[in-house]
């Protein structure tokens, strides 16, 4: 297995003279931005409310063992399993165990990012248990032995077309010569062929968007109704998550629900969300006989005690990747890691050291957009700043960047010579590239505009626009 | 199966996990700083106190049943009025020959619904149970109707089984405009005192339009794997 990153360079190379990648990738910027802008300003309480969403998740993160042990103690009088896991050893192993004395033969699943963490597909394969990705932008990629490239889109790197040869290669059972070009056809094919895996599963999978500690009880967040029938249907229901899901209360969860689908998709409300809280009860007509939640450290627990602890308030919405000018230009995979974008350039090294992981804190044009949408307010530039300074103690830092730190490192530790130069950068940039609004070739950054467009700095740095917000704060 | 097979020590990750969040937040220092920290969470589970909730919700009934429609409809759920509820198998009927569908419905095992004066309408098929996979019409209660973004609250139960809500193309919801309430928080509350403190129900459904996707292209389509179409009927009866 290659390591997060490690064919970063090479890899974004094959992205970006990708024309099909290059198609599909217009979509995230044609419909993501808008949608979230608009949702937005559709809400006057807006931003007041990621301000809001930011302080629960921070008091949450300061209380987390407590929030933790009252979650458990409720999911076990309402009947459910907590099963605590340093890493994705322990609960793949606690994961094929429940699967294993269920009798389990197929296993369906919702999207779950913590699933990929843990890699938890080919482990119930090699276990001979057929795992079957429910939802429709998973069931393609699963179908291509391929990775998700977006956490909320999974199949965003793909076009139609490429999807119509898939279903025509492996759904044998329609007629050859059925028309499969449109969307809507492709929707229902799929629909149709996974009505019955859902119906035949012995065990279900699902992530959770939060956890609740004042009942115990696991949300997820959907739109496509596959969560759902993952997790009423079979005999089991298996929730994976990570520590820093829980919410002290419903009113804490509502805040952040709020601010979750309007950054993600621009929706006002996903289509379904979905409070689960123990297996059924003795009278109800249907639902899982067990319920478990499989609850993975995997070094969150270390992040919380340093300057990564801000990265833990993150609810996975997707409004960094869907705003990163770099993700535009080469998709998810070129990352080579579970998460990409912004939230995985930061939050990948947390998981497997920055040895692994060193290039992608690279992968930023320092532009701040996903900070500004951060629903969570997260400081992704700053946190990768971060990742860059400890890459360059350890001198894992790749070569080509080393020299380029070590100027900009003489600026940060003069900083009115750096703001000075790179205000005066700025205004020169600003100025040059107004016409467009974009560079396609910079002097000494052949090595960048050969593959992507620069967005011209609109006559401000950071630091100035920064400054000048503050002093606008009450 | 040997016992290698079997899952390590979960009890010992437990205390694991735990220490090493203990150890990162400084517990067991002083005292007093963590008895605040117990006596913070036990406040804020036993308060849930309110966040910032926007003031579109914030209106008087009627309005608020305006506001559900209206954004119901944005989600492209439909909505129907009746005066009164021995009215709802007609529009019932009515709205499966409209929509040209069959006229066969499984309705959930609710007294309210069971007790409809089915036998007005001789040629609608009923019967009553959890979902089966070849149903095409589904009719449920539901527990509430949250104005602010046209969402219903359901609640499963021997009365509501939770297939209901999914298998079916079309799920047909009977919603009294009197349990309409405006932010998510007032249907919490609603949901609490009808459970007790810190008790659910196995599952709470928010539903928000019919199923849909948009992996595809960022095209949006309705009916991925849930219900096709979502038909609300609206009892607007104060009784
Ligand atoms: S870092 Fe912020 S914007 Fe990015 S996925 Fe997480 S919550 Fe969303």
């Amino acid at each position: 297995m290659s390591l997060p990153g490690s064919n970063f360079s090479d890899d974004v190379r094959v992205a970006v003279a990708d024309p099909q990648l290059q198609r599909a990738m217009r979509h995230v910027k044609e419909g993501f931005i808008g949608k979230r802008a608009k949702a937005a300003a559709r809400l006057p309480e807006f931003e007041a409310l990621r301000d809001a969403a930011r302080d629960i998740k921070n008091h949450t993160l300061a209380h987390l063992d407590l929030y933790l042990e009252h979650y458990e103690a409720q999911v076990t009088a309402s009947g459910g399993h907590v099963h605590w896991c340093a890493g994705p050893t322990e609960a793949r192993a606690v994961i094929l165990d429940i699967c294993r004395q269920a009798g389990a033969r197929t296993v369906t699943k919702g999207k779950s990012m913590i699933g990929e963490e843990i890699d938890i597909n080919a482990h119930l394969e090699a276990a001979g248990i057929t795992p079957v990705e429910t939802d429709l932008g998973e069931y393609i990629v699963q179908m291509r032995h391929e990775r998700p490239s977006h956490i909320i889109a999974p199949a965003v790197h793909l076009t139609k077309d490429l999807i119509e040869a898939d279903f025509r290669a492996q759904h044998r059972q329609f007629p050859a010569d059925r028309s499969l070009s449109q969307v809507p056809e492709l929707v229902d094919e799929a629909r149709q062929v996974l009505r019955q895996r859902f119906l035949d599963a012995d065990v279900g999978i699902t992530g959770a968007n939060f956890l609740v500690a004042e009942t115990g009880s696991s949300i997820i967040v959907t739109n496509e109704g596959n969560g759902d029938l993952t997790q009423i249907l079979p005999r089991v229901h298996i929730v994976v998550a990570s520590l820093e899901k829980i919410v002290p209360t419903f009113e804490d969860a509502a805040t952040l629900l709020r601010v979750l689908a309007r950054s993600a998709t621009g929706q006002e409300f996903s289509t379904y969300t979905t409070v689960s809280t123990g297996p059924k009860r003795p009278d109800d007509g249907d639902g899982p006989a067990a319920y478990h939640v499989v609850l993975l450290d995997n070094g969150r627990s270390d992040l919380l005690d340093g300057p990564f602890r801000e990265i833990l308030r993150c609810i996975r919405c997707g409004a960094c990747i869907n705003h990163c000018p770099v993700y535009h230009a080469i998709g998810g995979h070129a990352y080579g890691s579970v998460y990409p974008g912004p939230i995985g350039a930061v939050l990948t090294p947390a998981l497997v050291g920055i040895e692994a992981a060193a290039d992608l804190p690279e992968a930023s044009t320092f532009c701040g957009r996903c900070e500004e949408v951060c629903p969570v307010r997260i400081p992704l530039p700053k946190l990768l700043r971060h990742w860059r300074e400890r890459a360059f103690e350890r001198r894992v830092t790749p070569r080509a960047v080393r020299a380029g730190i070590g100027l900009w490192a003489f600026f940060a530790r003069r900083p009115a010579l750096y703001g000075f130069a790179t205000g005066l950068a700025a205004r020169l940039l600003g100025a040059a590239g107004r016409r467009r609004g974009r560079f396609a070739r910079l002097p000494l950054a052949g090595g960048w505009t050969r593959f992507r467009d620069l967005p011209a700095p609109e006559g401000r740095t950071f630091r100035n626009q920064w400054a000048a917000r503050k002093r606008h704060r009450p | 199966m040997g016992s290698a097979q079997k899952a390590p020590s979960v009890s010992g990750d437990r205390e694991r996990v735990l220490g090493s969040l203990r150890r990162a937040l400084g517990r067991g220092q002083e005292a007093a700083a963590d008895a605040a920290a117990r006596a913070a969470v036990a406040q804020r589970i036993d308060e849930h106190r309110r966040g910032l909730i926007p003031a579109r919700s914030q209106l008087d009934p009627a309005q608020q049943v305006a506001l559900f429609e209206t954004m119901a409809c944005q989600q492209a759920a439909t909505v129907g009025h009746v005066a009164h509820r021995d009215a709802v198998p007609a529009a019932i009927a009515d709205y499966l020959k409209e929509a040209n569908l069959p006229p066969r419905l499984r309705v959930a095992p609710d007294p309210a619904l069971t007790g409809l004066p089915w036998d007005t309408q001789p040629l609608l098929e009923i019967s009553t149970g959890r979902a089966a996979a070849d149903d095409t019409a589904s009719l449920t209660g539901a527990f509430a109707g949250i104005a602010e973004t046209g969402t219903l609250m359901l609640r499963s139960g021997a009365q509501h089984p939770t297939s209901l809500n999914f298998l079916p193309d079309v799920h047909i919801v009977v919603l009294r405009a009197a349990d309409v309430v405006g932010p998510y928080e007032e249907a919490w509350d609603r949901l609490r005192a009808h459970e007790g403190d810190g008790a659910m129900p196995r599952t709470v459904n928010f539903v928000t339009g019919p199923s849909r996707t948009a992996d595809i292209e960022q095209t949006i389509q309705l009916g991925a794997h849930g219900p096709r179409r979502l038909h609300i009927i609206l009892i607007d009866e104060t009784d």
